[in-house]
């Protein structure tokens, strides 16, 4: 049936089964594939969006739940904890294979939304649902660290 | 679309007529076959030369064709790097892309086929790629030389900018089209190490793919889409041999964006509109399985045939001195028994593939890792030419090995579903987690019963047993193998780095059904843990310090030696410990002709699992191109190396695998990675790998800490949670 949803400030209709994950209706209706399948249980993180500016793995979000929330996906990305995170990203030169650093990201810019000085243990507390195979988790805490910085001014 | 259209529409690659494309020398023969020549033929001048690497564009961008898939490692940075250097570009106007699949023109000078592995990207693209650049500088300063008509000597080359004496100055993009139609130089020189701006300069060459990879821009064959495209799931027999006995898709029929189901060889294919339908389709599809040739042991029975094997005579690996001689006589014989299970690579992008075709011809996209195999393997299963066939290389979402199958599955099945839809039916073959968990082709399970003596305080002995599979047998590398010992089976175990008088290593080889392959650092994966946790163990029991002990043991071994030093000393080196809760272990090893040696430096937390606090890392590959990416990949390997010691296992019940996603193929996070310090030992020796080679120490290393805590060093990986 069709589900009227709002991604990245947009209002979608979609005609799809009410139990498609969000994920594949970003990914196959609306072309939005910065957002990555990897798991599809909610154990890898790299499907990560925001709902009303709070990440949430798409993966496991059935379209039908979504009401009238606001979808935010990596494309859309704004505000200066956006900037600060990928500057720190590129600068770093986190990314190997990058496939799942679009999650990275998401989940990277909700902590210093939440958090402006995480420390270690805050890091791994909001980071450890997004797993990275090329274990580039070194520059992704030194990452977050310097974005953090960047953020003080 | 048609295959024709494709081939033009595919890469912006004709933008920028006015480009200037450079070869090495290339038989005329080569030349129609060559993707190169028909993707520039449309737009560009026509006299190139084919071999194409560089790519400068009268926008003044310069854009190296990447023969090597980047799936993280580097190879567009390092490759760029090469060229960069020799052309004296600005790295801000560098570029990479994947050159597309093309033997003649882009093999591995290290296999003779396009492909990457075994960590081979830099070291056998270090002079080829330097060549490249080195040449169209040669040719953009001939061009200005004629234009600004001064001799080419007089003409300097900076940071993207040509200068002559005169107060003349012009961009790369200004010559280039002039420079594409001069003849290439015969020969050209390369720089004296010494004048390097750019290889081996810390913070010179910010890697390529960054911003791509950081804003979710970058593309992998996962986010292709295009129209009329179906995307494409196949139900596979739940055991390896298994095959469709039959087939009811009556309920997957009626699944809302289901288009068609179709039985291929390695299953049943299931067409829909998306992947959700695909995958409910599948989920709906009823399948009856014919078991009758399939493997039902599991890793249990596996374990105990191997230790059997172990106990009894196999094929002679390495031998010097009579090691069982010396054994017999020994007072006390240490022994110890090391079993690895089977291990996924699980890249983050579970395999998947696009292809389009006709009858006039086919492009596939795909993460391609054996370019040359996959290329032929489509154009066989689909009936054409290999002349009517492109494959795209994609940005790989990890691979760890697992992309470079050398029967090319992946490929043949995407051919497979392409061909049974028919033609003009675009497909995207995608897999799930748990498609590529249990699809096999794992690193193989093994054994290693080693015994050893130790006398007056030096090790007298040293005797191995290696029981395993090997995945080269019956495939196109099998030539590999010879007096019946696969090499990739026994590296690292037999020939040891240290001097023990009386040395064998033998090996049984086991035919099982189940697929297996190489595993980034391939036989290392087990042969580093084994010798690095016995050694420990023999110079343990004869009273000696792991690192003095080792250095003294490595008479010849200077390289290696050297890095077990520069760790030692980066570490601050004082013994093992344990203090204050913590001990050190280290671990040693050569691989890929590149040298690693780590320290890890654990405790015992939560419910005593050995938790790694810091791992300092000294690494030998030769000249160090990029000494950022060499550290990123000491950091990623000992991570990869670290997550699979502690937690993987793909576990064989009855034939079928166990482990279905992340929650049950327990992978490292972020709160278990250690703090990590490398150091790069300087080197003039010719550049080699580093994809592969931070995985093997870190295993052992953290093994022969906890024998320093109080436990025994685990002889059954993984570490934490081993069901077998």
């Amino acid at each position: 049936m069709a589900h009227t949803i709002t991604v990245n400030g947009t209002r979608h209709s979609v005609d799809v089964d009410d139990d498609t994950p969000l994920l594949w209706v970003l990914r196959d209706n609306l072309q939005l594939t910065g957002t990555k399948f990897g798991c599809g249980v909610a154990q890898c993180g790299a499907c990560t969006v925001y709902m009303d500016g709070q990440p949430l793995r798409s993966c496991s979000l059935p379209v039908s739940a979504i009401g009238e929330a606001k979808i935010t996906t990596i494309e859309a990305l704004a505000g200066k904890e956006a900037e600060a995170v990928q500057a720190a990203w590129v600068k770093h030169d986190v990314p190997q294979c990058g496939y799942c650093q679009s999650g990275q990201v998401m989940s990277a810019i909700a902590l210093l939304k939440e958090i402006r000085k995480p420390s270690d243990r805050d890091i791994d507390l909001a980071m450890n649902g997004n797993l990275c195979r090329c274990a580039t988790y070194v520059r992704i805490r030194a990452a977050i660290h310097d974005a953090a910085r960047t953020l003080e001014g | 679309m048609t295959a024709h259209d494709i081939s033009l529409s595919r890469r912006n690659i004709l933008k920028g007529a006015g480009a200037l494309v450079i070869g090495m020398s290339l038989p005329q023969a080569g030349r129609a076959q060559s993707g190169a020549a028909q993707v520039f033929k449309p737009g560009g001048p026509a006299a190139f030369a084919p071999n194409a690497f560089v790519r400068i564009a009268a926008d003044d961008t310069v854009t190296v064709l990447v023969k090597h898939i980047e799936f993280g490692q580097g190879p567009f940075t390092g490759l760029a790097t090469l060229v960069a250097e020799e052309l004296d570009a600005d790295w801000a106007q560098m570029r990479a892309e994947h050159a597309v699949s093309d033997p003649k023109l882009y093999a591995n000078l290290a296999f003779g086929i396009q492909g990457t592995g075994g960590s081979t990207a830099i070291a056998n693209s270090y002079e080829q790629m330097r060549k490249a650049g080195a040449t169209a500088r040669a040719m953009l300063v001939q061009a200005a030389a004629e234009a600004w008509k001064v001799p080419a000597g007089e003409i300097s080359v900076e940071k993207g900018v040509l200068r002559h004496g005169s107060g003349k100055q012009g961009r790369f993009g200004e010559f280039a089209e002039a420079a594409s139609k001069l003849q290439a130089p015969a020969e050209v020189k390369l720089k004296d190490p010494a004048q390097f701006k750019l290889i081996g300069k810390d913070g010179t060459t910010p890697r390529l793919d960054s911003q791509g990879k950081s804003t979710g821009k970058a593309q992998f064959t996962i986010d292709i889409h295009t129209p009329e495209m179906l995307t494409v799931v196949v139900a596979r027999p739940p055991r390896f041999g298994g095959k469709v006995a039959s087939f009811d898709a009556t309920e997957a029929k009626k699944v809302k964006g289901v288009v068609d189901i179709k039985q291929i060889p390695s299953g049943v294919a299931v067409y829909a509109t998306g992947t959700w339908p695909a995958l409910k389709g599948r989920e709906a599809l009823k399948v009856t399985w014919d078991e009758s040739g399939a493997e039902k042991r599991g890793s249990r029975e596996l374990f105990a045939e191997y230790r059997k094997l172990a106990r009894t005579e196999g094929t002679i690996a390495g031998k010097h001195g009579d090691a069982e001689a010396v054994l017999a006589k020994a007072d006390k014989v240490i022994e110890a028994e090391y079993a690895f299970p089977y291990l996924a690579h699980a890249p983050m992008e579970p395999l998947d593939g696009y292809l389009e075709w006709n009858a006039q011809g086919a492009l596939a996209r795909l993460g391609s890792q054996l370019q040359t195999i996959d290329h032929q393997v489509i154009a066989k299963v689909l009936g054409l030419g290999p002349e009517k066939v492109t494959v795209e290389t994609m940005l790989g979402g990890g691979s760890f090995g697992r992309r470079a199958q050398p029967s090319s599955e992946l490929a043949v099945e995407l051919a497979e579903v392409a061909k049974a839809i028919g033609p003009n039916r675009p497909v995207k073959l995608v897999r799930t987690r748990e498609d590529d968990l249990s699809g096999g082709y794992y690193r193989p399970l093994f054994l290693h019963r080693l015994r050893g003596a130790v006398k007056d305080g030096k090790i007298t002995a040293w005797s191995a047993s290696l029981v395993g599979q090997s995945f080269l047998k019956g495939s196109p590398f099998e030539a590999m193998i010879k007096d019946g010992i696969d090499p990739v089976m026994v590296e690292g175990a037999n020939e040891l780095p240290y001097e023990i008088a009386d040395f064998r290593c033998d090996l049984h080889t086991v035919d099982v059904g189940v697929p297996t392959l190489w595993w980034r650092s391939v036989g290392h994966t087990h042969t580093g843990y084994a010798v690095e946790c016995f050694i420990d163990q023999l110079l343990q029991a004869a009273g000696q310090d792991p690192v003095a002990g080792r250095l003294a043991l490595m008479g010849k071994q200077q390289r290696l030696a050297n890095v077990l030093k520069a760790v030692a000393d980066l570490a601050k080196w004082n013994g093992p410990g344990p203090a204050n809760g913590r001990a050190r272990g280290v671990g040693v090893v050569e691989s890929f002709g590149s040298y690693v040696a780590q320290i890890a430096e654990v405790s015992l937390g939560e419910g005593g699992e050995p938790k790694v606090h810091k791992v300092w890392c000294a690494v030998d590959c030769g000249v160090a191109v990029n000494p950022d990416i060499i550290r990123a990949q000491m950091e990623g390997g000992i991570g990869f190396g670290l997550g699979h010691a502690l937690y993987g296992e793909l576990t064989l019940d009855q034939g079928k695998p166990v482990q279905g996603n992340f929650d049950s193929y327990r992978s490292l996070r972020i709160n278990e990675m250690p703090e990590v310090e490398v150091r790069i030992v300087a080197s003039t020796e010719k550049p080699t790998g580093v994809g592969e080679p931070g995985v093997p120490p870190i295993g052992p290393a953290v093994a022969n800490a906890l024998a320093r805590l109080g436990r025994e060093r685990p002889l059954s990986l993984p570490m934490v949670g081993g069901t077998v």
